[in-house]
């Protein structure tokens, strides 16, 4: 995959060059390109002078990260408690089917991406799914075919 | 901008109550996550297009203002007219006119949009009638939904800053201590700890710099108070941080907040900036010689940065492992330094104890835990959402007055408290007077304050599975007992609902949970088998049923359930058939249709769908 990582400047250059900056930078490139791409953890670690092995720990231990590309459509599904008991896990599981790959997983034409999130404080609007930041609240089993679409 | 004394800060006070009164009417369109989800974002936005167009008599678009979480989520979205307290629920684009035209233009209510009292099935007009919130005490609550979402001159025309101003110039910093303390404020984010006495310990240690963090790392499931304060109400965190650090001598503080809330890292960014403007953030405040910034802190979605000492490796940019506390953090915390962390909600009661006293907070709720609670209501429960009533409210007053009973009518079963560390509680505890110590005597805990009610659909060893699921995720990996307890803990509670377990597998688990209680390092191992615990105390029998007669009571255990079709209530609508990802269902429309036991997966989508209760689990 071919990156423009002239932003990767503009992003080192809004925090002070130190260890404590590192997962902000690493949210910042995430952001940027949906996923922390190979070389921009190795800019990351040689600016902030930091292990190229602490970074790649520090990214894959915080959930929020990912080292492989995610779709354009990023569906979260909610499976705090309150979702878990109204059903989330049937709509995850027939967004898995209608989709064929699993949580945490994107599509071969990098189209979708589906991940689990736990809990998203919206409980009173559960089931809850999150389609790239915009909130569906009490979502039915029936609406998974929407959503994939 | 820039407020140099508590003078001029009374002044500006003056000028910021005048503005909020210059329109005698005010619409209140709540954007807090529920309504959001609910679309009250567009509902906002066509207020203001609306209003925009037309005139309208001692009224303008200033005085609609976009609020914070009211707390009757399940009624979302939500507008308020005020002082009238008139309460629309369920509003729509389409009703926006309406509501401009009758009750703006006019004095007008329109009866459609009104909420119905369940009982009586009357049509109730106020708020503050509706049994919601009449039970309700609102403190850390206070302003949200009275003002818009983090508006420093609105926060200030609600008195504040006054508690800053007063502390900055009328008290010492042991004196704040000493109030903190009288008031018996413990800390909101679960454990319960003294904040009075927590502050003391980190005021008088001679090594410097102090630092002052709010955990706004909300990350038990089926909890968003905090969420909500630092969305709808930043300010009153601010400036509890900031006579905290005025007490310990801290001149640089933290807000650590989740990713997953990315409205709330916007508001209390926001609102932390509005506070430099005006010169309540930075050098020499209200001239009182002392100095403190804060800076915002993003969490990166680990479940264990909740806890104090691996949330202060996060902020310094690390992984977010906990460390053994021998010393405490309010020795050696962030950057090794005397560090005072409080959650979010204990922040926003600050600088009400400052104003009204701490005798008068002490007043409030039950000895040993003083003052009020808020809690998100959720679950199987009718009016779910975000309350606060005082310490020693009992379950039922919370589940059933407050939350008006269990959706559908059906029985209660559980209610889940304290998130993954926490615990279920049946029926017989429902009369439990709420506060930290009573609900950890009854093996569950208080925690952030999670409440999601259970019903007979629910089935307990799924609720164990899944919470013992999230901690094995979430667990950080450093110390064995938890890591590999909870996963052993977890494949037992899977085998059970999957009817593969025996009696003695019971056995295995409950020696299990006591030694990772004992191996494990911090919080979240030590309290992780919880879920485990306090439902094989209450629920042994549904666990037995599982183990002996292979049966899910509930109907939720996938392997132990089948789905059937009854004959005498299907219509053939095809709903079912069409949701079925396995093609498991067969049949013609207006025909009976069929399930292939060989090729359902039991999902349950079909029981989601059908209108007609013509499915059957057994």
């Amino acid at each position: 995959m071919k990156h423009d990582f002239s932003k990767l400047q503009e992003i080192f250059d809004k925090y002070p060059k130190t260890p404590q900056s590192l997962i902000s930078v690493l949210q910042d490139i995430h952001k940027e390109y949906r996923y922390l791409p190979c070389h921009a953890l190795e800019e990351t670690a040689r600016v902030l002078d930091v292990p190229l092995s602490k970074v790649f720990s520090v990214s894959t231990f915080y959930n929020a990260f990912s080292l492989t590309p995610r779709g354009e459509r990023v569906i979260r599904v909610c499976t705090g408690t309150t979702c878990h008991i109204r059903g989330a896990n049937q709509i995850l599981h027939q967004l898995e089917e209608l989709l064929n790959i699993k949580a945490g997983e994107t599509t071969e034409d990098l189209k979708f991406t589906i991940e689990v999130v736990a809990c998203v404080g919206a409980c009173s609007m559960a089931p809850v799914v999150i389609v790239n930041d915009e909130f569906r609240g009490g979502v039915k089993v029936s609406d998974a075919k929407r959503l994939t679409k | 901008m820039m407020i140099k004394t508590a003078q001029q800060l009374e002044k500006l006070r003056k000028e910021c109550i005048a503005e909020t009164d210059k329109y005698p009417k005010k619409v209140m369109v709540c954007c807090g996550p529920g309504c959001l989800a609910n679309g009250a974002q567009k509902v906002s936005d066509e207020f203001k297009k609306q209003l925009k167009k037309k005139r309208i008599k001692g009224f303008s678009v200033e005085a609609m203002k976009e609020t914070g979480c009211h707390g009757f989520c399940e009624m979302g979205p939500l507008v308020v007219i005020e002082p009238d307290q008139t309460f629309y629920t369920k509003v729509k684009i389409g009703d926006v006119e309406e509501i401009i035209e009758e009750s703006i233009r006019k004095e007008n209510v329109i009866e459609r949009l009104l909420y119905t009292d369940p009982n009586t099935d009357k049509k109730i007009e106020k708020y503050s009638d509706i049994d919601f919130y009449a039970k309700q005490e609102r403190i850390a609550l206070r302003n949200i939904g009275h003002m818009n979402q983090c508006d420093i001159r609105e926060y200030i025309a609600l008195d504040g800053y006054k508690a800053l101003a007063k502390s900055l110039t009328k008290m010492k910093p042991d004196d704040v201590i000493e109030e903190v303390k009288k008031s018996g404020l413990r800390g909101r984010g679960g454990a319960g700890f003294p904040t009075g006495r927590k502050w003391a310990q980190c005021a008088k240690i001679d090594d410097w710099p102090h630092y002052v963090i709010c955990n706004g790392d909300e990350g038990d499931p089926g909890a968003f108070m905090d969420r909500a304060i630092m969305e709808g109400d930043p300010h009153s965190v601010i400036e509890g941080m900031i006579i905290a650090a005025y007490a310990v001598g801290a001149h640089e503080g933290y807000v650590y907040v989740r990713e997953e809330y990315p409205l709330a890292v916007v508001n209390i960014q926001k609102a932390i900036d509005q506070a430099r403007e005006y010169g309540l953030l930075g050098a020499n405040i209200l001239k009182s010689g002392f100095d403190f910034d804060i800076k915002v802190s993003r969490g990166g979605g680990a479940f264990v940065c909740g806890e104090s000492s691996a949330l202060m490796k996060s902020v310094a940019g690390e992984v977010g492992e906990p460390r053994a506390k021998y010393i405490r953090s309010v020795v050696k915390g962030l950057f090794d330094k005397p560090t005072v962390l409080n959650n979010v909600e204990s922040f926003a009661n600050v600088p009400v104890i400052i104003s009204k006293g701490g005798k008068w907070f002490a007043g409030i709720g039950t000895p040993k835990s003083t003052g009020t609670k808020a809690f998100s209501l959720v679950g199987k429960v009718r009016n779910g959402g975000l309350i606060e009533v005082p310490m020693g409210t009992t379950l039922r007053e919370i589940i059933y007055d407050i939350g008006g009973g269990i959706l559908d009518n059906r029985p209660f079963k559980a209610v889940q408290t304290g998130g993954p560390s926490g615990g279920c509680l049946p029926d017989s505890k429902l009369d439990l007077e709420v506060d930290f110590d009573t609900l950890t005597e009854a093996g569950s805990m208080m925690g952030s304050g999670g409440m999601i009610v259970m019903d007979d659909h629910t089935c307990v060893v799924d609720v164990a599975k899944y919470f013992l699921s999230f901690l094995v995720d979430e667990s950080c990996g450093k110390c064995v007992p938890c890591r590999e307890g909870l996963y052993q803990l977890h494949a037992l509670a899977v085998a059970i609902s999957e009817g593969r377990a025996t009696e003695e597998d019971l056995d295995k688990m409950e020696q299990l949970s006591e030694m990772i209680v004992i191996g494990s390092l911090c919080g979240l191992g030590k309290s992780g088998p919880n879920p485990f615990l306090s439902t094989i105390r209450y629920f042994r029998e549904e666990y037995l049923a599982h183990i002996r007669d292979k049966k899910c009571p509930a109907g939720v255990c996938r392997e132990l359930i089948r789905y059937d079709i009854m004959a005498d209530k299907c219509d053939g609508c095809m709903a079912c058939l069409s949701v079925c990802a396995q093609h498991a269902i067969t049949g013609k429309k207006g025909e009976l249709h069929i399930i292939n036991q060989d090729k359902c997966d039991k999902c349950g989508a079909c029981y989601a769908v059908c209108t007609r209760d013509a499915i059957e689990i057994t």
